[in-house]
Parts: C-alpha cells; structure tokens; sequence
C-alpha cells in the first residue's frame, strides 16, 4: 500500500521532491540529536555552556553541509 | 508553472539569484528599473566589442552582431554571436555579480584599511578603540586567536593574511547579499569554487613531506593497509575543498531562495485567496521573512566562520611533522 503510494509520487511528482523531503528528515533527526547532546551536556555543566555552544554550532553547520549537498543533487535532478 | 495572471515564482527566484547584463532593481508598471551594465566581448570573427548592455534592450534586441540567447537554447541568458549562435571565445563583460564582487572588495578594502590605519596613529598606550574600530578588533582578534592561531601553531603570520581575508569577504558578501536589489554573490558557485580552490592550492602547496607521506605512505598503517589508505587519502583531497564549496554555496543559496519563496506567498495569494486572506497571508508572510532574515544573518556569520575554520584545520593539518 504504502509502496503503490510511493511509486505514484514519483511517478506524477518526480523523484527530487521525494528525496528534498528525505532530505529534510535526515537534516532534522541529525540536528536534534545535536541539540538534545548540547542540551544534556549543558544542563550537566553549566561552566562549559559556551565551549559546548560553540562545537553545537560548528557540527551543526558540518551535518546541514551534507544535507545540503543532497538538496543540491536533488536541484539538479528536478 | 504559470497559471494565467499569476506570479511565476521559479523564474522570479532564478532571476534574483542568478547573473544578468544589466543590475534589474523592480518593475514600476510595464517598465523596469535597471541599471545597464558594460558589456566587453572579444569574437574572433569580429574582434573587440564593448557598448553597454542597454543596447540588447532586455534581450529583445541585437547589437554588433551580439545577442543574449533566448530562454531553452544551451546558452539562456548569455551573450552570444548572432552568426554563429555559439558564444563568443572571451566574454569579460562587468555581469551583475562581477559587478557586485568589485562592490564588495571596494567595501572590504575600505573596511580593513581604514580600521589599520586606526592602529598606525597610535600608539601601545592608547586606550582600547571603539565603535567601528572596536568591532573589527573584537572580530579579527577572535578569529586569529580562536580559529586561526589554534589551528596553525606554526608559520602563523604566513597564512593569517589569506584566512582573515576569507573570513571577512564571505562574511561581508553574505549580509550584502541579504540587501533586497543586490547581487547574489557567494551563492554563485563559481565564486565558492574559486576560494575553495584557493584553500585547496594553499594547503597543496605549503604540505610538509610529514604530510605528504600520510596521504600516501602512511608509516603509521601496517603494509597491506597503505595502498588502500593512499586512494582514500587522495580522494579526500579533492572531497575537502568540494564539500567546502558547496557547503557555502547551497546555504546561501538556499537561504535566498527560501526567504524569496516567502516573500511571493504575498503575491500568489493575491490571486487565489484575494481581499482578507491575502492580507492575513501578508502579515504572516512579512513576520516569517522578517524571522528568515535574522536566521539569514546568523548562517552569514556562521558560513564565513565555518569555511575559515576548516581551512585553517586543513592547513594546520598539511604543515603536520614526524612524532620524534
């Protein structure tokens, strides 16, 4: 059922809407798990909040770099 | 897709951040507002033309045997030889981005030297400078001490010049690229590529032979793992100045896009829900664009740090030494 879904969309859609969508979900489940460890670790030690924020803010900016790269490709395949 | 009378929103986004022969500021009515810009084109057959692109009238026009190409031909929106319908063998036309990259450098230039000059005026004793000043210090002295000098203990002084550089120009391009009528210039690939070229030869260049042997000899590795070791090594030569580039390419990018595609809900919903639901969609649309610019400026600022503080961990990694 869910297979006949998916082969309609990219059948109608195209295959780069779905993979900007997969996109998303990868992008968004890295960067929470980022965010939930930098929360953790912060609620821990309080006196290491801004050695913490600043690693959250360069990972964060690494992970979205490899989604963009799917956007990218997914752009292109469009 | 455009449906009748409505805002074509894809060829909207792709003209404000893409490249173009005159700067296109808006459209009062029937008649644009842009300022033409000079063309400069050299053809083998008809040798040196340089005119201004007001002659091509939009694209509607020839002029010397030069045209723009139409939409759907290989070269949409370029300049090419009406004879031949190829393009030109050098085209050093002042484009739009060409445009704003020399804006952007004059800026840069103003910027940095007039803050040094600051500094020859005075001198060890005077107090801490502030306004403008005390910015660029706050900002130069956190990226040399934080990101540069802790990346590349050694050799400092040779590779300050051109991180700080980078750090500053992808900075100051980003937020000109936020202003609405500017140039998109750091979301143009071709402008990312060359500086991640420039990181890529800098690193190149300058390896030691400690760095170079734990690409593709790595002493560290047992025997039958170094050949392997070695292809990857030599892949991710080239993966690390490509992920670089596009990395700051596609954020910009995408950040135009997204705060472009949030300004046109206000026009799409004048046609399909007119009277209250467009104004409702407005004031929605404005507060969300108002929010992506703040967004817009922080990725700015972080874009610009990211690609010096991995440049400069990829050039302390290359100035690596043997463990004694």
């Amino acid at each position: 059922m869910l297979g006949m879904i998916l082969l309609e969309i990219l059948s109608t859609k195209g295959a780069a809407a779905l993979g900007a969508g997969l996109v998303a979900v990868g992008a968004g489940m890295g960067l929470g798990k980022i965010g939930s460890a930098a929360m953790d670790s912060m609620a821990r030690q309080p006196e290491s909040i801004s050695k913490v924020q600043t690693a959250m803010i360069i990972i964060g900016a690494l992970v979205e770099g490899v989604s963009l790269f799917a956007v990218v490709v997914c752009l292109l395949a469009s | 897709m455009k449906e009748a009378g409505q805002l074509d929103v894809t060829a909207m986004i792709f003209d404000h951040v893409g490249d173009s022969y005159y700067w296109h500021l808006t459209d009062i009515g029937e008649t644009s507002v842009s300022a033409p810009l000079p063309v400069l084109v050299y053809s083998e057959h008809t040798g040196w033309h340089a005119f201004s692109s007001s002659h091509f009238h939009h694209g509607h026009e020839a002029y010397e045997g030069l045209a723009i190409a139409p939409e759907g031909s290989a070269y949409a929106g370029k300049i090419i030889e009406v004879a031949t319908g190829e393009r030109p063998l050098f085209d050093a036309s002042i484009t739009k981005n060409v445009a704003g990259l020399l804006i952007a450098s004059v800026l840069l230039c103003l910027m940095v030297i007039g803050a040094a000059r600051w500094y020859r005026k005075k001198d060890v004793t005077a107090p801490v400078p502030k306004g403008f000043v005390g910015t660029m210090e706050m900002m130069v002295s956190y990226i040399y001490n934080d990101v540069i000098k802790a990346n590349v203990p050694e050799h400092t002084a040779r590779y300050t010049p051109y991180l700080l550089t980078v750090f500053f120009f992808i900075f100051l391009t980003n937020l000109l690229g936020l202003i609405p009528g500017s140039a998109n210039i750091t979301g143009n690939i071709a402008v990312t590529v060359t500086l991640a070229l420039f990181t890529f030869v800098i690193t190149n260049i300058f390896g030691t032979k400690a760095y170079w042997q734990e690409v593709f000899w790595n002493k560290e590795l047992p025997a039958w793992l170094r050949p392997l070791m070695a292809v990857i090594e030599f892949i991710s030569l080239f993966t690390k100045p490509f992920s670089l580039t596009i990395r700051l390419f596609a954020n910009i990018l995408a950040g135009h896009c997204a705060l472009l595609g949030v300004i046109s809900v206000v026009f799409l919903t004048a046609v399909s829900m007119p009277g209250g639901g467009n104004y409702g969609m407005s004031v929605v649309s404005v507060l969300l664009a108002i929010f992506l610019d703040m967004l817009e400026v922080l990725v700015a600022f972080i874009q610009a740090f990211v690609f010096t503080m991995l440049s400069s961990i990829y050039i302390g990694l290359s100035q690596a030494h043997h463990h004694e």
